[in-house]
């Protein structure tokens, strides 16, 4: 089945859900109407703290640039050895 | 006398035939698209036979026409390892990434197909760590993940993380797709499942690349994934420019309604 539709099923049962709740009054009315606004608004802040916190726990690796660096150099005198031209940029 | 001669031939045919279906060895072809990677090119072909010793493997470079002489270089470098270990097929002129892959592959031999920059942000000493994987999970794909633990980034400004990251959560919430890196072009693939899917992809660019993943995992592909570091360029300049986020979001919604 195609992505889109599984998210339009989905959205689907959503409706579904919140036009029970409109009709039999379970919630009341006014808190209901606004339940849409309510889940949109919380999905943008659970997006937003999941960017955050991503951005706290982005892994990085500072090491392995040092290491680049000694690879390089072992490359390069390795290739220059055998004639390849590796000269600076 | 010719009959038999024929006979034989046919024979012996026969035989590699048998004796290739029967090999367990696997071969490995890694496809690596080059524009201006002179230095590069030179540096990573070193580490890929540094770190790939007891393997049976080619590496095929795709070069798009580079103005600065990558091609030479990569003639000099077959003098060292071996024109059989390392083939240039060249093409005349900018022609794009997925088109490279398609290209690569024709003229690849390899049981799997690796796929990797040539700048140096992918370092080769992760291939073993692809092909192990690969072996022990019978996985027909092994994307390389820069964003666990063991994985990571260098080189880059909280503005670039911030926009990786947004474009990341982005992904995810609207396509689900089961991989933590869509936008890594570091890659194993089984050939069969590489040629079934690339042969799907019409999008450009790094787009291409989530592209190829999204739909593999549509299709249903086993995929696993291995950490890899990315240490941003160190030399030559790169091609992420300003639009590059637009042609994303176009790229994301086109996924979202296609796929």
């Amino acid at each position: 089945m195609k992505h889109i539709l599984k998210i339009m099923a989905l959205l689907v049962a959503v409706a579904g859900i919140w036009i029970s709740l409109l009709e039999t009054s379970v919630v009341p009315r006014s808190y209901t109407w606004l339940l849409p606004v309510y889940l949109v608004v919380s999905l943008g802040c659970y997006g937003l703290l999941m960017v955050g916190v991503g951005l706290m726990l982005f892994p990085t690796c500072p090491q392995e640039a040092s290491l680049l660096q000694k690879d390089i150099i072992e490359a390069k005198e390795f290739l220059k050895s055998r004639g390849v031209d590796v000269g600076a940029e | 006398m010719a009959k038999l001669e024929e006979i034989e031939t046919e024979e012996h045919q026969k035989a590699i035939i048998i004796s290739k279906r029967k090999r367990t060895k696997k071969k490995y072809s890694i496809i690596i698209p080059t524009y201006n990677e002179r230095l590069n090119i030179a540096l990573v072909i070193y580490l890929v036979f540094k770190h790939l010793q007891d393997i049976d493997f080619e590496v095929v470079i795709v070069d798009d026409g580079s103005p600065d002489g990558t091609q030479d270089i990569i003639k000099q470098l077959q003098n060292v390892y071996g024109d059989d270990l390392i083939l240039l097929r060249a093409r005349p002129k900018k022609l794009g990434l997925g088109t490279a892959y398609y290209h690569g592959l024709k003229h690849a031999s390899g049981d799997f197909i690796i796929i990797m920059d040539a700048d140096l942000s992918h370092h080769p000493k992760y291939l073993p760590n692809f092909i192990r994987k690969q072996m022990e999970t019978g996985a027909s794909i092994v994307t390389g993940t820069r964003y666990v633990r063991n994985g990571g980034v260098h080189g880059w400004n909280l503005v670039r993380k911030l926009t990786s990251r947004g474009a990341n959560v982005l992904a995810q919430t609207l396509l689900w797709p089961g991989v933590s890196d869509l936008t890594g072009s570091f890659r194993l693939y089984e050939r069969t499942a590489f040629e079934d899917v690339v042969s799907s992809c019409v999008s450009k660019g790094y787009v291409f690349q989530m592209e190829m993943i999204v739909r593999a995992s549509r299709k249903g592909y086993h995929i696993e994934a291995v950490p890899i570091t990315f240490v941003d360029r160190v030399y030559g300049s790169s091609k992420l420019g300003g639009s590059e986020i637009v042609e994303y979001l176009k790229g994301l919604f086109y996924l979202l309604f296609t796929t």
